[in-house]
């Protein structure tokens, strides 16, 4: 399954954010670890905070913060709001009406209904530990605990 | 008497908000097994329950483990907070054995307390005993809150596919 670069880039924000609750992350710090730019992060941000997910903290040293629940919010909750991720049957025309265009299609929203229930089954709180657990196998946080990993792909 | 298996999870790796001991099921605590279960399912199954216990609470026990969760906060009057279910399993088509948990119920207003993870943690350990390297369990995709617990607990999907038919 492949996501949009703007959910991978919320999913990211999301985790970044509920790490340091409380605290506020501005849109280029976190755009710095990842490699991509503060505009295309902004409107991500925009997104997310129009959904509740985020809260825009302003003045000096402002930026965002989490404001979801960590065990309750899905990676679902953050992909559908960048992602058409129902089963709508594809209007191929007559292709879909053909039996072997409608047993395609079953096969099809199978895979659809797996992918959901997959990234409904994960909270915030769950990818952290999947983060930690690698962090912590894998080498551990810079000091500041933002800045990008060498080797670490750009988006 | 409680079995050689129980631990005090009180006392143990598992952070629980509550005093929670962990041990083997005893007839005695089937009723309120029995009740629990109603609360949370809307469903009445003494029959059911009191089968289970005898094939899970009495017999092949070092194999089958049937666990649960006593608050001890009120040491004169403990009572099941919850309780788990499994068993090691020659697993299908040919895998190695493994743990199976088949049934996990934690009382609704005790939920998000830990009692879940020292349930878990408890069969996780004697499944570890019997020396199998696996846990498996199977959750409908819409069960949201177990879904969610078990995923917690850092459990993936595994390289089993379920698969059914009617047989109409």
């Amino acid at each position: 399954m492949r996501l949009q670069i703007s959910t991978r880039l919320a999913i990211f924000a999301v985790l970044e954010l509920a790490a340091r609750e409380g605290r506020q992350l501005s849109v280029a710090e976190i755009g710095e670890k990842y490699g991509v730019s503060s505009h295309h992060l902004a409107k991500v941000m925009h997104v997310m905070g129009r959904a509740g997910l985020v809260r825009s903290v302003r003045g000096a040293g402002g930026g965002y913060q989490f404001a979801g629940n960590a065990r309750r919010t899905t990676l679902l909750d953050v992909a559908q709001l960048f992602e058409d991720l129902s089963s709508v049957e594809q209007d191929t025309g007559v292709v879909d009406a053909t039996p072997e265009g409608q047993a395609l299609r079953e096969v099809l929203n199978e895979i659809d209904d797996i992918a959901r229930a997959t990234l409904g089954s994960i909270t915030i709180a769950t990818m952290r530990k999947l983060v930690d657990r690698r962090d912590t196998s894998g080498g551990r946080r810079s000091k500041a605990g933002m800045s990008r990993r060498r080797n670490q792909p750009r988006l | 008497m409680v079995n050689a298996l129980a631990m005090d999870k009180d006392a143990g790796a598992t952070k629980t908000d509550t005093a929670v001991r962990v041990r083997r099921v005893q007839a005695a605590d089937i009723p309120q097994v029995i009740a629990l279960d109603t609360r949370v399912t809307k469903l009445a199954k003494a029959g059911y329950w009191n089968d289970v216990f005898r094939r899970y609470g009495k017999q092949r026990l070092h194999e089958r483990f049937f666990l649960v969760a006593e608050n001890r906060m009120d040491r004169a009057d403990p009572h099941v907070l919850g309780f788990i279910i499994g068993e090691t399993r020659a697993w299908e088509f040919g895998s190695t054995p493994c743990g199976w948990v088949f049934a996990l119920s934690v009382e609704p207003e005790g939920r998000l307390h830990g009692i879940g993870s020292a349930l878990l943690e408890a069969i996780s350990g004697e499944f570890k005993k019997v020396g199998v390297s696996k846990m498996r369990t199977m959750v409908a995709r819409d069960a949201r809150l177990p879904m969610l617990f078990f995923r917690s607990e850092g459990m993936m999907a595994g390289p089993y596919i379920q698969l059914e038919k009617n047989l109409d």
